[in-house]
Parts: structure tokens; sequence; C-alpha cells
């Protein structure tokens, strides 16, 4: 078993410490601990989260390789500070059986760089038609407890209200891509003066909003958990502010590249600011920042998008939705919110480890650092800067919009139960399955 | 000049007129006996049509011919160019046949702007989407100024499908630069969300605009967007918004009646409307491949003189 000593580490900004990592959980927190037989890392001047956990990720595999795998995906979540992510379910086939997000969280621990959780498809297919068996799901080796047909907007309203009734039986939740799907048809980008002027059909923020609120009223009325997905607008946090001061048991995330990008980037027509939901105006990115720094907005989440180069080097109209987010989700949020002072270091790690790990209902992940917590940890070092090269990125796929920006922080290491998998910025060299749960 | 025509907006003041008057030499060029020049010889000129339009494309292939342009006519419909992958492979293609300048008429809106990052040749968009046409607004302006003697202070009312068209696009951002006052007439459904932003009026009364406009251009309403509930029928618009003779009555003495083509006779526009002495949409059509040729020769730096030889 590895055996790590982290010396003069800061934990969520107090003094300096040394965090003793051994037999996949910590040992020890405190000063000058004794070095014993551990390998001694000098974190000097670095910060310790807890790992990272995304409750969006998608890993493209099985069917699109070409653009993702689990394994490269999974790697690519290590090197930006992640011990674990949901992997959304619009795989091909679709993962809406037992046997599918079984054979994700296989491959995922195969790979052994962070633990894998497969979000099971609310519909057979992901059609909107049918419940899938959300309960084989649950009780499968994977043991999901996220439902969600990503992609597409469960809009049904009947079947919604059944999905979120259903999966109270094993405290699941169901995660809405909020999309009315009438109000979007063919949409490309957010609608505004921006799509006005460019002449791509807009995508209404009210498409949106409608179905966070109906779905609001729903998870209110049959007393189920709701979250919701890549919340876009400031009048869905307007709602979703109201729906959490009534008491109603939602959840919501916001991607970090809707924290930091705006519709105006559309202006060039480059299909790597091509997005679902779209990038929309600096008033919507200043209400998300807000609703993320109160709390109203519980968790930051990827939404990582791998696109292969054919589905992106196209025109506006033909290219692929999404974009990658795993490698600079810490950078793009220490920018959006650490420079900005909305949150601490302390915020980060709550609303991307602690709080999408209760959304997850993940034991052993999201911390505490405390003494008998399992020990996934990501190193930062907050003085340090970045400059995003897509060519240096461990996924598969090259569609980030940060290419050439310079973000704050660098993730220097990432331990998964105590293992390094990502040492000094880079792959740990011993890899190899990481085991148990 | 500038290397790509991509949006009518890029134009500045002095580039925009620089074009009208280099038109105007085109134009006297093509009263000649013999309409051809020298001034492009040995340049390929690569017309990519994506989407049909025949009246477009031989507007800028004799634009360019008379120039003495080598012109191919690269029809992309039909072949494997239906996924968007195409373009790239296209533009590669282009490349190896080394274009001088490659027209591009699209259905996506960007796609001459995607183009444009592929190519080292000059790009003309000829139309792409719902987004722009800018040599059609710059021929709509060398019309407007020839029949009118002037751009600056012209009320131009633009009536129709405000919302998909690349020619209201184009003419609101050139006539606002060149002094024109713009004011869009439509029904509310076929005015864009964010419209606020651009340099024109919004009325949705045609009646009351119709007297103080020195120009109305009627925008084609295609058929096709009855479907999707934009207005309840085809009748009802034209009552609303289709220009008749009755309508045609209520503008002042000089004022001039555009469409860029094709009509809907006895939709948007009625026929006596369109055949009328102040209706220009012949003239349009000749002022087109000017204004293509002055488009061209101003991008690809052709040498003026010689223009009677
Ligand atoms: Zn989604």
């Amino acid at each position: 078993m590895s055996n790590w000593l982290l010396r003069n580490v800061t934990i969520l900004g107090a003094a300096p410490t040394d965090l003793h990592l051994a037999d996949g959980v910590i040992a020890e927190v405190g000063r000058g601990l004794a070095t014993g037989g551990a390998q001694v890392f000098d974190a000097a001047g670095l910060v310790a989260l807890p790992g990272l956990v995304d409750l969006h990720t998608h890993l493209r595999e099985p069917g699109r390789e070409d653009a993702e795998t689990v394994a490269s995906g999974t790697l690519a979540a290590a090197l930006g500070g992640f011990t674990a992510v949901h992997a959304m379910a619009n795989t091909d086939p679709a993962a809406d059986t037992a046997g599918v997000v079984e054979q994700v969280w296989r491959l995922g621990r195969d790979a052994g760089h962070c633990d894998v959780f497969p979000v099971g498809a609310v519909t057979v297919r992901r059609r909107g038609e049918q419940l899938a068996e959300l309960g084989a799901m649950a009780d499968s080796a994977a043991r999901v407890r996220v439902f969600s047909d990503d992609g597409h907007c469960v809009d049904d309203a009947v079947l919604m209200r059944r999905a979120l009734e259903y999966v109270k039986a094993f405290d699941g939740v169901v995660a809405q891509h909020a999309q009315e799907p009438r109000l979007t048809h063919a949409a490309q980008m957010n609608e505004g003066v921006v799509s006005a002027r460019l002449g791509l059909t807009g995508w209404p923020a009210v498409a949106e909003e409608s179905v966070i609120a109906r779905d609001c009223l729903l998870a209110g009325h049959v007393g189920s958990r709701l979250h919701v997905c890549h919340v876009s607008t400031a009048g869905s946090v307007e709602i979703l502010r109201w729906a959490k001061a009534k008491g109603i048991r939602v959840t919501a995330e916001v991607t970090p590249h809707h924290l930091l990008l705006t519709d105006d980037l559309v202006t060039g027509y480059d299909p790597v600011y091509k997005v679902n939901p779209p990038l929309r105006t600096a008033g919507d990115v200043a209400a998300l920042r807000a609703a993320l720094a109160d709390g109203t907005i519980d968790a930051v989440a990827t939404d990582h998008a791998p696109h292969s180069l054919e589905d992106k080097e196209t025109e506006w109209g033909a290219a692929a939705f999404g974009m990658l987010g795993l490698e600079t989700a810490l950078g793009v949020v220490a920018e959006a919110m650490v420079s900005t002072g909305l949150l601490d270091w302390a915020g980060v790690a709550d609303r991307m480890a602690v709080r999408p790990a209760r959304i997850g209902r993940l034991d052993g992940q999201g911390g505490p650092l405390e003494p008998g917590a399992p020990a996934n940890v990501v190193l930062l070092d907050p003085a340090a800067t970045v400059t995003v090269d897509p060519g240096s990125l461990a996924s598969r796929s090259r569609n980030t919009p940060y290419a050439g920006m310079t973000l704050p922080t660098r993730v220097v290491a990432t331990f998964l139960r105590g293992r390094p998998t990502v040492l000094d910025g880079k792959p740990a060299e011993s890899g190899g399955p990481g085991g148990g749960r | 000049m500038m290397r790509h025509l991509l949006s009518a907006g890029d134009l500045s003041r002095d580039e925009a007129l620089l074009v009208l008057d280099t038109a105007a030499e085109m134009a006297r060029v093509a009263a000649a006996p013999v309409k051809k020049l020298p001034t492009l010889r040995g340049r390929t000129v690569v017309n990519l049509f994506f989407e049909d339009s025949t009246r477009t494309r031989t507007s800028f292939e004799l634009a360019a011919k008379r120039l003495s342009a080598d012109v191919i006519n690269f029809s992309a419909k039909g072949s494997a160019v239906s996924k968007g992958e195409g373009l790239k492979d296209t533009a590669l293609t282009l490349e190896a046949m080394g274009a001088d300048a490659v027209v591009i008429r699209h259905a996506m809106s960007g796609a001459p702007h995607r183009l444009a990052g592929w190519v080292r040749g000059s790009v003309v968009n000829a139309g792409d989407g719902t987004h722009e046409h800018p040599t059609q607004a710059l021929l709509d302006a060398f019309t407007m100024r020839s029949r009118l003697g002037r751009l600056e202070g012209l009320q131009v009312t633009l009536v129709g499908d405000i919302l998909h068209s690349r020619v209201a696009r184009s003419n609101v951002l050139l006539l606002r630069t060149l002094g024109a006052e713009v004011t869009l007439v439509a029904p509310p459904t076929l005015i864009p969300v964010g419209v606020e932003d651009w340099p024109a009026q919004v009325s949705y009364d045609f009646d009351r605009v119709l007297p103080k406009s020195d120009v109305v251009m009627m925008l084609r309403v295609q058929r096709e967007r009855m479907g999707a509930v934009y207005f309840p029928s085809v009748r009802e618009y034209s009552r609303r918004y289709g220009l008749d003779a009755a309508r045609m009555a209520m503008l002042p003495p000089e004022s001039v009646v555009m469409h860029p083509g094709p009509m809907n006779r006895g939709m948007e526009i009625a026929a006596e409307v369109a055949d009328s002495p102040r209706s220009t949409i012949v003239e349009q059509v000749t002022n087109g491949v000017s204004v293509r040729m002055a488009v061209l020769y101003l991008l690809l730096g052709g040498a003026m003189g010689g223009a009677s030889e």
C-alpha cells in the first residue's frame, strides 16, 4: 500500500500542517509528523482540497471512443484534480440498463485514474417515452444514484413526475437537462442581441427556466429530490432561490464555462464555443457566480463533452454541442470565483467536492480531510498559472474553449485513496487498478 | 480594401462608397460595346454554391468573366457535403486549385467566416443562412443612389421576414454606415429578439410608415414559415404586410419599390406594383453585376485602366 507524507500543506486556508496518507486513508494530520516509512512530498505553498467530484462528465464510451474513452477521460479528470466523476448516460448504447452501467463502472475501475459513477438514463434509450429499469441500475455493482437523460430533457410532465417519485425508493435523484424542446427547435445559441446579429436560431432563457420551474413544483409536490444540470441563466437562479426558500429538495450545478464565457464569443462562428445550454450574457454570468457563492447553486460540474475534430471543424450549424472541461475546471473556477473574492478555497472544496459527493450519495468522496477519511486529496498551487495548450491535454479531443488562455492555479498532485494518480502535474507512474470504492 | 467581404458591417463608409463608385465605373464598361476588362486576367474565381441560387451565381459569374477572371462553378449541392465536414475538405480542394477568390453561398450562417479561416484567397459572402448577403446590400444601395441621387438621410423601409432575412441584416448595417434611416416593418413574430441593438426603427404598422418612406424594400416571405406559426395565413399576411396598388399610392411621389427577388407575386408584392415604374427590380439585377465586379476588382486588387480597349 502506498504511504505518503505531505509536508507543510495548507488545508482549506488554515496554517500549514502535515498530512499522512496510509492504507488508503488519512492516517494523521498535524505539524511535524514523523516520516516513518512514508515517501515525503514537500507541499509547502500548496493547498489541499478533498479530491474533486464531477457530477456531469461525458466519457463517450461505449460508442464514441474516437472522441474519448473511460481511460482517457478519467486521466483528464485526475489531471484536473478529480477523484470521482459521474459518467453521463448518453453513450451508444445509452446507459439505460444494469449491463451498460456496470460495463462503464468496470472500465473506470480498471483504468484506475479516478472513481467512475455511471449515471443511469431515466428513460429507455433516452427517448422520453418509458422509464428505464432504474431499480436494476441502482442495485447493480455500479450502485447508480443519479439518473439523467442528459442531452435530452425529460419534458413529459407525467414521466418526470413518475421518475422523481420512483427513485425515492433508493434515495436516487433525477438530474434534469432543462430544455423545453419546442422552444429550442434547431436552436444554435443564446437568443438575444448576438443571435439577432449573427442570424443564428435562438435558444431562449425561458426554455430552461420554464422546465426548472415546473420540475421544482413537481419535486415539491411529490417530496422528491431534483437536481438541475448546467444552470445557465439569471432567471433560473431566481427560480432555484425561490424553490429552496420553499423547502423544495432541489440542488443545482453550474459549469465552469457558464461562469466565465459569454455569447459574444460566438461572433466568429467558431464551434469551439458551441455548447448546450449555450453561452449566455454577462448578466447571466454575474448571477451564476453570485448564486454559486451564496449556495443557491450547489456545485460546479464540468459537462466535459469531448468531440472529434470532424464534429467541430465544420460550419457552426453542423457542429456538435459541447466543450472539454475536466482539465481546466479548477483554473476556471479559480479565475471566476477565487480571484474575484467570491469563494475561498473552503468554498471551492464545498462546491467542487463536498456537495457534489453528497448529491451523488457517494461515501468515501468529498472529504473531510480528517484522520480516518479516505485519502482522496488534490494538491494545488494557488500561486502558479497554466496556459491552456489543447495539444497537451489528456483528453482524446481538443475542443477546449480556453486555448491560449492563462488560468490561475495548477493541479500539482491528486491522490486516490492514498495512491497518487497525478504527481507534479503529470500522470503518476504507478497507474493500475484502484480497486474498492 | 479588406481581404474578405463577409459582412456588410465590416465596410467603413469610405470603403462602401469606394465600392459604389467603382461599381459606377463598371456600369460604364457594361454599356460599352466590348463589355470586358482585362484586370483579373490569370486570376481564378470560384463560385462555391451550397444552395441553389441561379440568379446570384450567374451574377457573380458574369462579373468575374467581365473582369477576365477564370471562373470555376463549384456546385456543392448534391455532392458529399450535406454533412458539415464537407466544407473543410472543399476548402482544401480550393486551396489546391489556387483560387484567388471564393464566392460562397451556404444555408448555414457563418459558413463564409469558417471558410475564410481555411483558405488563403479572398472570401466573398454571397448569402449565408439567415445571416448576411453583403453584395445584395451594396447593389441595393447602388440602386437607391442612382434612382434617388443620394443615400444620406434617405428613409428606407424594409418589410417582411426580418427574422430570417440575410438581406435585411446586410441592408440595416450598410445603410446605417451610409447615413440612411432604416425602419423595419413586420409582424412581431418575424422581428428577432435582440433587434433593439440594431440601428433601425421597428414598426408593426405598414400604413403609418409608407407616407414617409423614400424606399420600400419588400422581402420574400417563405411559405414554409407557415408551419411554424409565424402568422395565421398567407391571406392575412398579405393584407397586413403586402404591398399592393392601394398602399403604393400612399408613398411619396419620388419613392421607389425594391425587392431582392425571387418574388412571391400576390403575397408580399402585387404584380402591378412589381411591374410599376417605381419598381427597381430589373435595375437591381443589372446593378448586381456592376457591384459584384467592383467587389471582386477591389478585393483582388486588380489594376484599373485599359477600360476601353
Ligand atoms: Zn445537458
